[in-house]
This record gives C-alpha cells, sequence and structure tokens, in this order.
C-alpha cells in the first residue's frame, strides 16, 4: 500500500505526520520526494547506505552534421532548442529531458548528454526503510528527480510517501500511483483556501484521500465544517500544543516525544487500510468512521 | 536588411508592446522604404521559451536590428547569436521608432532588460 502525505500549503505539518506515521507502522518505508527541501531526515535521522547521481539527458547538436531543418525546434513543448541560419542553441534549463528531438533527427546530429540534476539517498532509521531526493541549487526540473526517488519504492512494504506542498507539477508526481492520500490542514482561512485546492488534485487524479488537521484547536471551524459537508474524513486531529510544539523545534518526531500518538497513527492506518479495500472493490469513495 | 519592431497592433500607428517574446504583432519593415509586414506573434501563449521561439523566428528574416520595450536572456541570447542588434526602451508609436532608427539616434542593448517570465500575463 502507498499512502501519500500532502498538503496544498506548505507548513501545514506534512512530515511532521509522514515521519510519526512511518514510525508507528510496521514495515514501511519512508519516501521524502520534497526534493527541493527534504527535512524528514532530520526527524529519521537515517544511516546513508547509498548514493546515486540522477542526470537527465539534454541534447547536444553535432554542427557538421545539422542540416538546420528545424524539425528539433518544432517538436520542442517547452522551447528548449533555437534554431538559427548557421547555430542552434540549447537552452539546458528549459529541458525536459524528453528525447524527443533526438529521437526525430533525421540527420542524426543531435547526441544526448547529462546534465546532472541532484541526487537520492537512501538508507535506513529505527526500522524505517528511507529514501529522499535532493535536487540541486538552481535547478527547476523536480519531477524527473522524483520519479529517481520513487523508482526505489518496495511494494512489500508500507509505503509513506512525504510530498512536496501546492498543487503544481512535482506534487502530482510524489502523489501518482499512491493508494490513498492524506491531505495536512490547519484550521485557518489559508489551510481551508489552500485545501479546496489539494481537494480539486487529488479528485482529479481519483486517488482516495482524507484529512488530517493539525494545530486543530485554532482558528475557525470552517475547515471540519467544510470536511463535513464534503463528506471527506477526517482521519486524526494534532492539538496546537506546547509540548508538540517543543519536541519540533528539537527535531524530535512526534511519536518519540508523545507515545500516546502511537496508537493514534496505528489507528489511522487501520483507518485507511480498510479505506482502500473498500475502494478498490467498489471503485468509489465511501466514508469509513 | 530589415528592421523588427514589436507592435501592440498591425499597422505603423500602432503602438510599441514594451515585451519581446510575448508581443502581439512583429513588424517587420525594408529599411529604405515604408514597404512592411505584420506578423501575428504566433508565441503570445507559450508556456515558457516564448523569447527564444520569437528570437528564431525574427532570425530567420534577415534582420538587422530589433526595436521593443524589453528582452529577457533567452530572447537576448538567441538575437545575439545570429547578430542581430537589441534596441530596448522604446515606447510611442511603431512610426516614430523608425524614423528615429533611421535618424541613428538610438544605442545597440549590451544584455536583457528585464529577467524571464516578464511578459507572461498576470
Amino acid at each position: 500500500m502507498i499512502v501519500s502525505i500532502a498538503s496544498g500549503k506548505g507548513g501545514t505539518g506534512k512530515t511532521t505526520v509522514a515521519t510519526s506515521f512511518a514510525l508507528a507502522t510496521k514495515n514501511s518505508q519512508l519516501i521524502d520526494c520534497d526534493v527541493e527541501e527534504p527535512n524528514a531526515h532530520i526527524f529519521l535521522k537515517p544511516r546513508r547506505e547509498k548514493r546515486v547521481t540522477v542526470s537527465i539527458p539534454i541534447p547536444k547538436v553535432d554542427l557538421t552534421k545539422c542540416n538546420f531543418c528545424g524539425k528539433c525546434a518544432q517538436i520542442c513543448a517547452y522551447n528548449a532548442l533555437a534554431v538559427l541560419n548557421d547555430r542552434v542553441l540549447v537552452f539546458p534549463h528549459l529541458c525536459h529531458g524528453c528525447g524527443g528531438c533526438s529521437l526525430l533527427c533525421m540527420q542524426k546530429a543531435i547526441n544526448e548528454v547529462d546534465k546532472k540534476i541532484g541526487i537520492v539517498e537512501i538508507g535506513k532509521a529505527n526500522g524505517v526503510a528511507f529514501v529522499h531526493g535532493i535536487l540541486n541549487i538552481g535547478e527547476v526540473m523536480a519531477p524527473p528527480l522524483v520519479r529517481a526517488v520513487k523508482q526505489n519504492i518496495n511494494t512489500s512494504k508500507t509505503v509513506i510517501i512525504d510530498a512536496p506542498p501546492g498543487t503544481s507539477c512535482p506534487v502530482i508526481e510524489a502523489i501518482k500511483g499512491s493508494d490513498f492520500c492524506i491531505l495536512v490542514t490547519e484550521p485557518t482561512p489559508f489551510g481551508l483556501n489552500d485545501l479546496l485546492l489539494a481537494v480539486e488534485v487529488v479528485r482529479k487524479m481519483k486517488i482516495p484521500f482524507g484529512v488530517v488537521v493539525n494545530r486543530a484547536d485554532l482558528g475557525d471551524r470552517k475547515v471540519d465544517t467544510y470536511c463535513e459537508e464534503e463528506n471527506i474524513p477526517v482521519l486524526m486531529r494534532i492539538p496546537f500544543d506546547r509540548e508538540i510544539a517543543m519536541s519540533y523545534s528539537k527535531g524530535i518526531p512526534l511519536v518519540t516525544a508523545q507515545p500516546i500518538y502511537y496508537r493514534k497513527f496505528t489507528n489511522m492506518f487501520e483507518i485507511i487500510k480498510n479505506h482502500v479495500c473498500v475502494y478498490s472493490s467498489k471503485g468509489n469513495l465511501e466514508l469509513v468512521d | 536588411m530589415k528592421i523588427c519592431i514589436t507592435s501592440q497592433g498591425n499597422n505603423l500607428d500602432s503602438e510599441i508592446d514594451p515585451r519581446f517574446g510575448r508581443c502581439k504583432y512583429f513588424i517587420f519593415v525594408d529599411k529604405d522604404g515604408l514597404e512592411f509586414e505584420a506578423i501575428q506573434n504566433p508565441n503570445v501563449e507559450a508556456r515558457g521559451g516564448a523569447g527564444i521561439q520569437s528570437g528564431q523566428l525574427v532570425a530567420g528574416r534577415e534582420v538587422e536590428a530589433v526595436l521593443t520595450g524589453n528582452v529577457g536572456p533567452n530572447a537576448f541570447e538567441t538575437l545575439k547569436a545570429a547578430n542581430i542588434d537589441v534596441i530596448t526602451g522604446l515606447s510611442g508609436t511603431v512610426k516614430e521608432a523608425i524614423a528615429r532608427y533611421k535618424k541613428g539616434e538610438f544605442e545597440v542593448t549590451q544584455g536583457p532588460s528585464v529577467s524571464s517570465k516578464f511578459g507572461l500575463p498576470s
């Protein structure tokens, strides 16, 4: 089972939930897909076992073979190539590495060279199998690195994916293929606003989902009202609590600081497991109490 | 050789478009006469790389100079590679810009005047 932890808004507590969920779940694997700012390792302190460099192929044009037909620039969806009278310009930061230009070049004038975009690190922490990706500074191509991170998914384990915030390509890439998605939010106008956006995404992707409300006794009741109206299960509430904030500020996982949460997370796991079973057998989302 | 002016309309009385990559029209003028050709810019809605595509379009038409409001880094690199002079900071009508260019009033820009995505509609 693959469960991803996402949110529209940043800073709602995705990593807090993901790391404690992984620690509380037997035979789990935590995949930190927030490659622009991975931080689950701060909670889990994994021992690194392997590090792999990730590259994408970008075009290199051999001008002695090129006949300047312009086909490569025409088919590039991201306009990463410009064909002029006597030269071809490549804009590596726009290239998504699809390989279309070299495939279609009749002159065989395009070779692909590797451009490093980041690294994947694999390790282990307190029985949790750990994988994360680190995108190079200044690199915009997060989705290929997220894909490389996810290639290390071990389906014999309960896979927990910590997704980046937002609703764009890196998030889609991270949560794609999940059996269930937990949307972490907070009961403020900002939390609700971005929760609505995230709900649109998971509905469009047909991923069953539920909500975890963090800092649950802050703000207003509008997130609860919304979830009730939309039949969205609220899986857990984490209060705005000084003790929790203090352990967070020291990089201590929630379940380690407050072992009472082990049970809450294992309960949540059971709810999600049932939910996924119901969903896969009936093909539609049903509220599980 | 021709010059190219980014324009908000399809004739010489139109206002200059302050964007290069995503301008509404490119007006190509023969330097000697007032013969002109207006081409609607197909890159206005491009997700990214509009400046590169527009630069390539202009480079394919024997142009010696581009007169515009602003040009971003990718467009500037493309135009420079094609040996096209770039003149930025212009406003007013296309006709005025041509007249001033002919009098040699402009200086060639040495670098991009704005950063990427400047011309994206807000």
